[in-house]
């Protein structure tokens, strides 16, 4: 039996393919299956085109399919331009409604089998019958899903719109898997049912800044970072805090730096562009030792590049943007369940190290709703030294202590009064030009995170191997996945996923690649910016490859395997 | 913790321009007209009645930015034109603090004009001090935008050619809450314009004509030119515009005090993570 299987819902704008492929994705949820959802769309701002790529199975899904089992297509206006992205082959099977004309050349050229199914006749034959509904009773018939399942999700999705609703829905679904079911179902491999989670890398992200206890956050709209702060701006205010819409994105990172300032744990939310206006800031969130989350959701760059496709371009920006010699600290999360415990990591390191601390999120991340089990580990929570029983006219901001951490009193606590300044500063605050002060504030910011103890931040090693391949952010889940393939066929590989991406954990790395007679390390961007990262922090061995692939595409197992084997 | 952790001001108690000094010298030419912003606002600061632990400076860069580390109370001085969205932050997280923006004519109304549009629309309780002098002098005399379109000088010869902008025209078409005009040298009056200023709700908003004696030594003269008291409090935005456009543009006073309700302080009754948590679960055990 199979153990994985992928669908694509794709049509025109309204047609209803994202709402019949989170449908399908929730009640596979039901059955007990992980899975995942990516939605295209055109460039159109509203309406235009749409397809939800859905797979689903037995064990956590951290990557799109090599190729789809099933396509079916509500109507053919412009499914095509998706064709690069919804791989088919032989082996796939698409339907088609006879009424909506032709099939795109760029599918038939695939060689996919294509099944005429009269979809609009279904759905027209059911009172309020929707031709998407259609598509979903069908998709789960072919997938064995059974109808219980579709009917569980139908009601709790469409619960709003009112009884009628749903129960044209769940009729015009039944009606679908019946016509369907003469083309015989290829069932997959029961899945042990129990608690799970369905959300977005945003929403997690948004849920792990709550948990770290951020309670500031201020942004500035941008593709593909948005819904995190659109998320958060309710929630915020549940939780005692305050989501601001800044005017730009400089403002945006200078309220939320203010508000560390303040006492509150903030953040700044963004992608590529945005984070490109918000460097000076950072310099001074790291000069002046202020705590400081930035969530950077990458997408397609250099410029606009592709606003709604990932990519793993901004590593650089991340690492170095800025002027100065400004040390921070940069979180990958590995997964989109992972995003939610890093980016609570995060607020704990930026409070704990008064440091600007970087979650590295992507498009694919982001965007990409999933079902995955409940996150059972959540970091033990560090917190800002704000108190010091120094009082005086003149207070010892910067005064030295053991970790070079020194402490912050918030504005409010009587006899501690200091100024946070962007100017090189002696060990009170004052601004000075003297070369030791300057010099000492260097060696204390970069000696603070570099000898911290991260512990198990650092990564993870997914088995063992003599072949090690590194990666981190969304090309773990493939890469992992091509591990997996390549080690039922006897390669074995181990996969080294790195989510401290700064300081280098050069130790960790050292000791995970230690007896590996191939390293490769693979990412999503055009230069190899992990991988020059890497050689430079003389974490890897002069014999590492890179295998680095820009987006827009996704990085598929199957690409990565063939490149290891 | 969280915004509704945090204190309630303290009582007003008596207080000397002297606790809201430090010992930090400034770095000001001798005679520039900041010294007597700074005493200005020491002045209206021990007036006002919050010690300065409860008071915080923000500012960006440039010659007048440098002043929070002049005086006693908590200050941040921040990157070049970014200080009003550091304190609208600063005072939105901790609406218990007195936060008081200080800063130059390039700061306020060059690189950070975007802000100070938005400032004066969001209308966040702070007080915003620009000590106009209408020249960048850190960088040594190039010409901001209240420069007279004729003032010569090295990077732009016979001058810019550029009209200079009426800030408090456009503090009041953007819609700050207070707006007035004082002069550095007269720091008695202008005291108690802050006073009035750091006391009036939602944005408050003082444009300070602040002489650069080493780049525009002209500026002296402004201590006879000022026309004290020419600006009068006006409740009425329209009428403040008129005036506005109409005085010479070294009239001092108040010149708008509005209604506005302040941008919200108050915030929900917090209900939690956990419910917040809940709205993940599928298939709840």
């Amino acid at each position: 039996m199979r153990t994985s299987f992928a669908i694509v819902f794709a049509g025109s704008g309204g047609a209803g393919a994202i709402t019949a492929g989170s449908s399908f994705l929730q009640a596979a949820a039901r059955e007990g299956y992980y899975g995942l959802m990516t939605k295209l769309s055109g460039a159109q701002v509203r309406g235009g085109e749409a397809a939800a790529l859905v797979e689903i199975g037995v064990s956590p899904t951290e990557a799109q399919p090599d190729v789809f089992d099933v396509l079916i297509a509500l109507d053919w206006d412009n499914v095509g331009k998706f064709a690069p992205e919804i791989p088919l082959n032989a082996n796939s099977l698409v339907l088609a409604d006879p009424a909506a004309g032709a099939p795109a050349p760029a599918i038939v050229a695939t060689g996919a089998r294509i099944v005429e199914i009269p979809l609009s006749k279904i759905a027209a034959s059911v009172e309020g019958g929707r031709v998407n509904m259609v598509a979903l009773g069908a998709g789960a018939a072919l997938a064995g899903l059974p109808m219980g399942s579709v009917d569980a999700a139908l009601a709790g999705m469409l619960a709003s719109k009112g009884e009628k609703a749903v129960a044209a829905s769940l009729a015009a679904a039944r009606a679908g898997a019946t016509e369907t079911a003469v083309l015989g179902a290829a069932p997959l491999a029961p899945a042990r049912k129990g608690a799970r989670w369905f959300c977005s890398g945003n929403e997690a992200v948004g849920l792990g800044a709550l948990r770290g206890g951020v309670r500031f956050v201020a942004a500035y709209p941008i593709t593909p970072a948005t819904e995190i702060t659109e998320w958060l701006a309710p929630r915020m205010a549940a939780v005692g805090g305050r989501a601001m819409l800044a005017e730009d994105e400089i403002a945006a990172i200078n309220m939320a730096l203010g508000a560390s300032y303040g006492g509150l744990p903030s953040m700044t939310v963004t992608s590529g562009p945005g984070l490109a206006l918000k460097v000076e800031t950072i310099g001074l969130a790291a000069m002046a030792e202020l705590p400081l989350v930035i969530v950077n959701v990458m997408r397609v760059g250099p410029s606009t590049g592709i606003p709604t496709k990932s990519d793993q371009g901004d590593l650089d920006l991340v690492l170095h943007g800025t002027h100065g010699d400004a040390p921070r600290i940069v979180l990958a999360p590995l997964s989109i369940a992972d995003c939610a415990p890093t980016t609570e990591r995060a607020v704990h390191l930026a409070e704990a190290l008064q440091t600007p601390v970087f979650v590295l999120s992507d498009q694919s991340f982001g965007q990409t709703e999933t079902v995955i089990d409940p996150p059972a580990r959540r970091p033990a929570p560090l917190k800002r030294k704000a108190e010091s029983s120094a009082t005086g006219a003149d207070f010892h901001r910067y005064v030295a202590t053991p970790d070079n951490v020194s402490p912050m009193p918030a504005p409010g606590a009587p006899g501690q009064q200091w100024v946070a300044d962007g100017l090189s500063h002696d060990d009170y605050g004052h601004p000075s030009n003297a070369a030791k002060f300057h010099v000492a504030g260097l060696d204390k910011r970069r000696a603070k995170l570099r000898d911290f103890d991260y512990g198990e931040t650092w990564g993870e090693i997914h088995g063992e191997g003599e072949v090690a391949v590194v990666a981190f952010g969304s090309t773990v889940g493939p890469v992992k996945e091509a591990a997996r393939r390549l080690g039922e066929s006897g390669m074995k590989v181990k996969v080294v996923a790195l989510r401290l991406l700064a300081p280098a954990p050069t130790q960790a790395i050292a000791a995970a690649l230690k007896d590996a007679q191939r390293v490769i390390v693979v990412e999503q961007n055009h230069s190899g910016q992990l991988y020059r990262h890497l050689l430079a922090e003389k974490a890897l061995p002069a014999h590492a490859e890179s295998l680095a692939r820009p987006g827009p595409l996704p990085f598929r197992p199957g690409e990565i395997a063939t490149y290891l084997a | 913790m969280s915004i509704h952790e945090t204190a309630a001001p303290a009582c007003h108690q008596p207080l000397t321009l002297k606790d809201f000094k430090s010992g930090v010298e400034p770095i000001w030419c001798p005679g520039c007209g900041d010294f007597g912003v700074l005493q200005s606002l020491q002045r209206a600061l021990a007036a006002h009645g919050r010690p300065p632990h409860e008071v915080a400076l923000v500012s960006g860069i440039g010659c007048s930015s440098r002043l929070p580390a002049y005086t006693s109370a908590y200050g941040f001085h921040g990157v070049h034109g970014r200080a009003l969205p550091v304190a609208a932050g600063l005072k939105l997280a901790r609406p218990d603090l007195e936060v008081i923006v200080v800063g130059g004519d390039g700061d306020g109304y060059s690189i950070g004009g975007n802000h100070f549009l938005h400032a004066c629309r969001r209308n966040v309780n702070l007080t915003y001090i620009v000590m106009d002098n209408r020249v960048y002098g850190m960088t040594k005399g190039q010409p901001s935008p209240t420069t007279e379109a004729d003032w010569d000088s090295d990077i732009a010869p016979g001058g810019s050619g550029v009209q200079p902008f009426s800030p408090l025209a456009i503090a009041l078409a953007a819609g700050a809450n207070f707006v007035a005009r004082g002069f550095a040298l007269d720091v008695k009056p202008l005291a108690d314009i802050l006073v009035a200023a750091i006391r009036h709700p939602g944005f408050s908003f003082v444009e300070v004509l602040s002489p650069c004696i080493t780049f525009r030594p002209e500026e002296m003269e402004w201590k006879k030119a000022v026309q004290r008291g020419a600006l009068s409090v006006n409740t009425d935005r329209a009428a403040a515009m008129a005036m506005a456009l109409s005085v010479n543009e070294l009239a001092s006073g108040i010149i708008f005090q509005g209604d506005r309700p302040a941008y919200s302080e108050t915030l929900p009754a917090p209900t939690g993570l956990a419910a917040i948590e809940k709205e993940f679960e599928l298939n709840a055990a």
